[in-house]
This record gives C-alpha cells, sequence and structure tokens, in this order.
C-alpha cells in the first residue's frame, strides 16, 4: 500500500474545495454546462442515461480495507448501495446527484481516494498488474513506478487539455495482466545487462473504432528516465496529435498516420533536450516514493498445511480452490481472486454490504489488502494458505465465491444501453443469460479458459476486440444487433478477434455463443487445448462453417 | 475582455493591429504571425515595444529566432478543450528563455489560471469579468505541484528531499 | 461541438423533448408551461419540425434547469397515454432492464 504523505492530502483537499466551488458555480448558473462539462469530467462526472455517473480511481488497482469501506459509504449514502468495479481498476456510481458530489469527494479524500482524471482528454488512472507485488517471479513491483506516474501525471499544467484520453498500463510480469499492447502507453518493467531498472517503452495501441495493438517505441529506458522520456511522447502527441476528427485524435492515429519510425524520431529529439532536465529521476527521490510502500510481515509457514489437507475432501471447496487461488511469491501464502460474475449477476457490481464484508475479510485474512483487475474481478493479495478454508466460507456466505474465474462465465462487460448514453445496444443482459447457460460448472470446467468480452457500442470499453470471444452490440434500423469476434487476447501475445459471420439480434446471441464454443469442443485437438489455441491452430472458417451453417 | 497583469486586471498598453491596418509610428501593437512573418524589420525597427500573435498550429522555429526583439508574445486557445498553447508557453520559457510577456488570449477561464501561470503565462486576457476579478483568490487554490516546470514553483519531488534532508539534519 | 439547435431535425411522428435535470441527473421531459416533468404524462407533445425546433429551443436555453436536451419519439395510446418510442427511451423512463444484486432491505 502507498500511504499519502502530506503533499498528496493537501492536493487532494485543494482539489475537493477547487470542485465544490466549480459545482457552486454550476448550479448557481455562473458556468454554463458547455463550461462546466470538461471540469466535471477532469473529476470523473459523467452524465448517463439515468443520472449522472462518478467515477472512483483505484491506482494500479490497490485498496485497503478502510477505503474499500468507504467506498461501501458513497455508494450507500450517495447511490443505490452499488459499486460496479471497470475494466481500469475504477469503480462507478450510476446514480449520483450532482448536488451530493462535493460531499462524496470529501468523503474519499479522507481515506485518500480521488476521481481526479477519470474522464476527460487527459492522462486517465495509471493500471497495473492487479497481482503487482505478490507474484511470483516479477522483476519488481511495479506500483512504485505507477505511483511515479500518477504523481506526475496529475493535475499536469502542459497536458490536461490533450486531443483524448490517455492511458497508461505497467507490468513487470512476463506473463502481462495489465494489458500493456492495448494502451496509449505500455510499460514493461525489464532489467538490462548490467541489472537496472527500465521499460520497454510501447505505444499506440487502443481499441475503439480502429483498433491497434501497440508497438515499441525504444526497448529500454532507464527508470531514471521514464519521465521525461514520457513528457517527451505526449509533448509531441499534444502538439501533432488530431484535434479535428474525435475518432481521429488518440495517439495511436498519429503513431499509425506517420509511422512508428518517424514518430519514434520526434520523440527522440525532444527527449535528447529535456532528459537531463529536473524530471530525471534521483535515486532517491524513487527511494522515498517506494518508502511509503508498506509491505506484510509474512510469516514463516508451510507451502501444505493441515487445513488445506483436510480442506481437500470437500470437493466444493476443492473446486473453488482449484479455480481462485493462484501461487504467492511467499511460500504458505496464495493470492485469491474473487469473482465478481455470478450466476444471473451484472458483471463487476458489488453492493455496499458485499464491500463492507470484504474490507472486514480483507482485514482478517489479507493483511487489510484489496486488488482490482480488468478483469472487473477483485482479489486478496496475501491469503495464508491455512486460512482458505474458512475464508472460502465467508465469502460463499456474502455471495462471492463462485469459482468461474477465467472461465467461459467469467464474463468482461461494459454497462451498455441500460446504463450508458453513447451505447448502441445492451451488454449486461447478454452477459448474464450467458452465465445463466453457463451455469453449470462441470461444463464450463470441462471448457476451461476462455474470455467473452462484450461492449455495446464501438468505443469499446468492454475490450470485445480482445476477447477470445468478443461481441459487439450495433444498432440496425433500432434494433439491436451484436457481431461476434473470435481469436482476440489481451495478454503478451495481444490480437484483434475476427468477425466470423453476420451481426445477429438479441435473442440468438447466446445460442450462437453456444454454438462457438460446441464448434470449439468437438475441434480441439486435445482436452486442454484452449479455445484461443484452437482458434489460433484452424483460424475462423470451421468455426464459421459449424456455426451459421444453420443460420 | 480585461487583461489581468502582474495578478491585477490592468490597462492593456498594446493596440492590436489588423493584417490590412497602416502601421502606426508610436505605440506599442500586437500583430498576427503572418504580418509579423511577412516583414519582420518594419516592425522590429519601430521604436515601441511589438507583440506577435502565434498560432497553435505553427511550430515556434520561425519565432525564435526574433524572440530577444519581442515584447509580447500572445499565445492562443481557440477553445479551453484546445491545449496546444502550453506546449508552446513551456518551450518558449523553458527552452527558448523568452522573458517578455507570455499572453493567454482566446478562451480563458478561471479554471485554467493554475495550468497557465505553471506553463508560464504571465497574462491573461480573460474572458468574464468575474474569472479576472477572481484572479487572486483563483491561484491560491493550490499549494503544492507534482510536476516540475520552468515556473520556479518547488515540485513535489524536491521538497519531499528537502523536508526529508532537513528532517535527518535536526537529528 | 455543434449545438443540439445547429443539428438537423428530423422526427417521424409524435416526439417530446427530454434532458437530464441539472442538480441531479434525473430524467426530465419539456412541459407545454415552460418547466420540466420527470413524468413522461406530462411532457408536451410535438409532431412537425418547427413545433419541435421551438420546443428544444426553449429547452436547451434552460440550461440551469436541465442539461443535454434533445428530441426523443413517443407513441400515443388510444388512451391517449404517453409511452416512449424506443429502447433506449424505455430504459431511461423506466430504469434498468437487468437485474441486479439484490441488496438486504
Amino acid at each position: 500500500m502507498y500511504a499519502y504523505d502530506e503533499i498528496d492530502r493537501t492536493l487532494i483537499d485543494e482539489r475537493v474545495s477547487e470542485f465544490r466551488d466549480q459545482v457552486k458555480r454550476r448550479l448557481s448558473g455562473e458556468l454554463t454546462e458547455d463550461e462546466f462539462k470538461m471540469l466535471r469530467l477532469q473529476n470523473g462526472v459523467y452524465l448517463q442515461l439515468h443520472a449522472y455517473m462518478f467515477r472512483v480511481a483505484i491506482p494500479y488497482g490497490t485498496l485497503s480495507s478502510k477505503q474499500l469501506r468507504r467506498l461501501a459509504h458513497v455508494a450507500r449514502r450517495y447511490d443505490r448501495g452499488y459499486g460496479h468495479f471497470t475494466t481500469r481498476q475504477n469503480i462507478q456510481f450510476n446514480w449520483i446527484k450532482l448536488a451530493d458530489l462535493p460531499d462524496a469527494l470529501a468523503d474519499l479524500a479522507e481515506v485518500g481516494i480521488h476521481s481526479m482524471q477519470t474522464s476527460g482528454n487527459n492522462t486517465r488512472n495509471v493500471t497495473s498488474d492487479q497481482w503487482a507485488g505478490v507474484a511470483p517471479g516479477e522483476v519488481e513491483d511495479p506500483r512504485i513506478w505507477s505511483e511515479i506516474l500518477r504523481q506526475y501525471t496529475t493535475l499536469h499544467p502542459e497536458f490536461s487539455f490533450l486531443p483524448r484520453k490517455f492511458k497508461f498500463a505497467i507490468t513487470a510480469s512476463e506473463h502481462d495482466r495489465a494489458a500493456i499492447k492495448i494502451h496509449d502507453i505500455g510499460l514493461r518493467l525489464h532489467k538490462n545487462e548490467q541489472g537496472e531498472t527500465g521499460f520497454e517503452v510501447l505505444v499506440g495501441g487502443g481499441l475503439g473504432r480502429t483498433p491497434l495493438i501497440a508497438k515499441t517505441i525504444r526497448p529500454f529506458v532507464h527508470g531514471r528516465d521514464l519521465l521525461s522520456y514520457v513528457e517527451a511522447i505526449m509533448r509531441v502527441y499534444n502538439q501533432y496529435g488530431r484535434r479535428d476528427n474525435i475518432y481521429k485524435a488518440r495517439i495511436k492515429i498519429l503513431v499509425h498516420e506517420l509511422g512508428i519510425e518517424k514518430f519514434a524520431e520526434e520523440v527522440e529529439e525532444e527527449w535528447q533536450h529535456i532528459r537531463n532536465s529536473d524530471l530525471k529521476l534521483e535515486a532517491a527521490t524513487i527511494e522515498d516514493i517506494r518508502s511509503r510502500f508498506t509491505y506484510p510481515t509474512y510469516a514463516k509457514l508451510p507451502h501444505m498445511p493441515d487445513e488445506l489437507r483436510k480442506a481437500a475432501h470437500d470437493p466444493l471447496f476443492e473446486r473453488w480452490r482449484k479455480n481462485s487461488v493462484s501461487p504467492h511469491k511467499v511460500q504458505g501464502y496464495s493470492i485469491v481472486t474473487i469473482s465478481l460474475k455470478p450466476v444471473g449477476g451484472p458483471p463487476g457490481d458489488a453492493t455496499a454490504e458485499q464491500m463492507d464484508a470484504l474490507a472486514d475479510l480483507a482485514d482478517k485474512y489479507s493483511f487489510g489488502e484489496i486488488r482490482v483487475g480488468h478483469e472487473q474481478n477483485l482479489a486478496l493479495p496475501h491469503v495464508a494458505k491455512h486460512d482458505l478454508p474458512a475464508l472460502w466460507k465467508a465469502l460463499d456466505k456474502i455471495g462471492l465465491a463462485t469459482p468461474n474465474v477465467n472461465l467461459v462465465s467469467d464474463i468482461i462487460a461494459c454497462p451498455g444501453l441500460d446504463y450508458c448514453s453513447l451505447a448502441n445496444a445492451r451488454s449486461i443482459p447478454i452477459a448474464q443469460e450467458l452465465t445463466r447457460r453457463f451455469a453449470n460448472h462441470d461444463t464450463a470446467d470441462l471448457i476451461g479458459r476462455l474470455h467473452i468480452n462484450i461492449s455495446g457500442c464501438i468505443n469499446a470499453c468492454g475490450h470485445h476486440h480482445v476477447g477470445h470471444i468478443g461481441i459487439l452490440g450495433v444498432e440496425k434500423n433500432g434494433e439491436e444487433f451484436y457481431q461476434i469476434t473470435i481469436g482476440g487476447r489481451a495478454d503478451e501475445k495481444a490480437e484483434l478477434g475476427t468477425l466470423i459471420g453476420p451481426s445477429v439480434p438479441y435473442n440468438e446471441v447466446a445460442d450462437v455463443i453456444e454454438d462457438v464454443v460446441e464448434a470449439y469442443l468437438a475441434l480441439r485437438a486435445t482436452p486442454d487445448e484452449l479455445f484461443i489455441d484452437t482458434v489460433k491452430r484452424l483460424g475462423v472458417e470451421p468455426f464459421r462453417e459449424r456455426v451459421y451453417a444453420t443460420r | 475582455m480585461p487583461l489581468v497583469r502582474g495578478g491585477n486586471i490592468s490597462q492593456d498598453d498594446f493596440v492590436q493591429l489588423a493584417d490590412d491596418a497602416p502601421l502606426p509610428e508610436k505605440g506599442a501593437v500586437l500583430v498576427s504571425a503572418a504580418r509579423f512573418l511577412a516583414d519582420p524589420q518594419v516592425l522590429l525597427q519601430r521604436s515601441d515595444r511589438l507583440g506577435v500573435i502565434w498560432p497553435n498550429n505553427r511550430d515556434l522555429d520561425d519565432l525564435v529566432p526574433h524572440l530577444e526583439r519581442i515584447a509580447v508574445v500572445a499565445l492562443v486557445f481557440p477553445t479551453f478543450r484546445d491545449g496546444r498553447a502550453y506546449s508552446q508557453a513551456r518551450l518558449l520559457r523553458e527552452r527558448y528563455a523568452f522573458r517578455g510577456e507570455l499572453r493567454a488570449t482566446g478562451q480563458v477561464l478561471r479554471d485554467q489560471f493554475v495550468f497557465m501561470l505553471r506553463a508560464g503565462f504571465d497574462a491573461f486576457d480573460v474572458k468574464k469579468q468575474t474569472d479576472a476579478e477572481a484572479f487572486g483568490q483563483t491561484v491560491k487554490r493550490y499549494s503544492v505541484f507534482y510536476q516540475p516546470t520552468g515556473d520556479g514553483r518547488l515540485a513535489a519531488p524536491f521538497r519531499r528531499l528537502q523536508l526529508r534532508h532537513s528532517e535527518s539534519a535536526s537529528l | 461541438m455543434t449545438s443540439p439547435l445547429e443539428q438537423k431535425i428530423r422526427i417521424t411522428g409524435p416526439s417530446v423533448v427530454t434532458a437530464n435535470r441539472t442538480w441531479d441527473g434525473t430524467v426530465v421531459y419539456r412541459t407545454a408551461t415552460k418547466g420540466w416533468s420527470t413524468d413522461l404524462a406530462d411532457a408536451a407533445v410535438v409532431r412537425a419540425v418547427p413545433e419541435a425546433r421551438a420546443l428544444l429551443a426553449e429547452a436547451v436555453a434552460d440550461d440551469l434547469g436541465a442539461v443535454g436536451a434533445y428530441i426523443a419519439p413517443v407513441e400515443i395510446g388510444e388512451s391517449g397515454k404517453i409511452a416512449p418510442g424506443n429502447l433506449r427511451e424505455r430504459i431511461r423512463a423506466s430504469g434498468v432492464t437487468i437485474d441486479l444484486l439484490p441488496v438486504p432491505a
């Protein structure tokens, strides 16, 4: 956990009082909506179908139990008792009143949470691996660098009015859980031959109307140069990114139009001017940030405690353990992923009661720490293995022990037309129907790892392009239709999915997905060949034939 | 539009000259980049001060050689959403060491003042009278800053190191 | 950004003007008495472009009352009851179509 110091606290307090004044001016008529819109967006406030929506940042997906309780409080006091965890490690509240927002923000500020730059044309919440600091084999904790970037990008005097939004993601593991290749800037932490920390810098990834996989602009930027290099990229983008067309304004279009070599040259030239400026990170500065992260004092525990051995006789426990428990870097501990995808539930939603209860469980079993992942699930990052049986029982009681992590019913979905003013079609009810179709755990287990991603419009908040199965809602003559792609993935081998056939109406989506899965079961070479590998091996055609033959 | 300079609403002693208007013999003038570049010498030779309005989509290269003899560079915010002039301002101050007046023009509203100050602006063509009057209050909103820029304010990383330093010195 | 008034207005049947109330975001409809109502039944119904344009202009001018005003289709039942004319408007009028997680009472 990063603990705010006086500077961090002062800044968010000042931000809250600024926003309080802005809301006051808006409600008195001193500011028009046109003038206010950018200001509210810079504080994470959207206007959606039913009300204002409030998006709160959870930087690099790390939360303390105290913070989670405060989010529950906001859900209960200012909203309807729910929070929705998003694909960018944020939480959203769907029915917030503008007049209440300054108070909600002040309540959050007390525990070091803010909503700065969770929307608007600025740098968004810096995301990272939800297993940062605990994943076995990690190079080093990427959150130190995420926090350095969070601070650097917060209220940046030059880059707060960019051509379009700008997203960072960082990973320090071989397996990329942060989807860095679909971000404006993706950073892969690694060490050079001298053992110094640095980053492979990728640029120009993103989904939406023009999905593009990020390209490497520099294989190694030394840690001390991270900020100056980032500033060089952003300065080139701020000046030359397109502002005439909202759909062409992301950095990916600039990189694409210039070509990565030319873009890299521009950045390099700019960088040479500033790499020895005040942006150069002194070892002491990095150390200062690092020192504000606290780590648990782990006990020396056996690899296989008696409690676990005993619980293994319970098939329901075993089923959950095999699905939701992952190895920890410290012996005797585990990472527990908490599925927010119960059968028939809205993906990523949690009630205030669940959040409170989970905060208590985090205190009891995970050193008071909770993580949020881009798959819209939560995690308890430091659970002693001997506590797993007790934790499982407690999670089950509050509806948080669905053993479907990474399975077909662990669906990523945007809010869709049920909430979002941009959506063309609904996402959540499609996800809910699919979780019912695949509710049988044995079937889901037989199918194995399979990611379904659903977006209700081309803006792709549900990351449909990179779902093993992607579902995109479109509107045709006033009716909801859905395009289905297969073969996408968001990890270190990121790839965009391919359309398998004509779009289908709302009522047929679940049938088609079932057919796609059936086709896979028939086509896979062996029972352990994953869906994504079968598609890779065979291409889309055999799937198309089987699924659309009778349609 | 009220002009805020040195933190106060003040009289604009520059006259903005249309591209086809005759050049007055006396008095400070503000001209477009196009007029300036068409014949820099005729403008620079005058004994009175010169200001140039530089568009936000044009590289600074053509302006840089003349900076020493220009009193005011006015940068443009066609809308407050268009942030290109922030980069130009920082470059002028931090890279090209421009010491004259850097004026923000266009849609300049209260909620951009702090960003603009930090980027190096020191004069503001404010769109609304109430915003201009609130300048002094508004710029006091923030007392801490994360990023180092050329504006002289001590950014958080350095402030922290100083704090740590004085803490360890007093032990 | 194009103001809603500069956009081409096309209506194919009975329509209303709807927006979100400024202070709390609640869905509201423009009434015939130059006000806003949270009840679609109170909405002023227009059937031709000039009246639609006039109603929208008046709604947009009340920026402090409600934001994001636009013209939305409605259906008029036999009894004269006004119903939303498409899925989006049905969702705005009656809420989400999904099952939410159960919240303890």
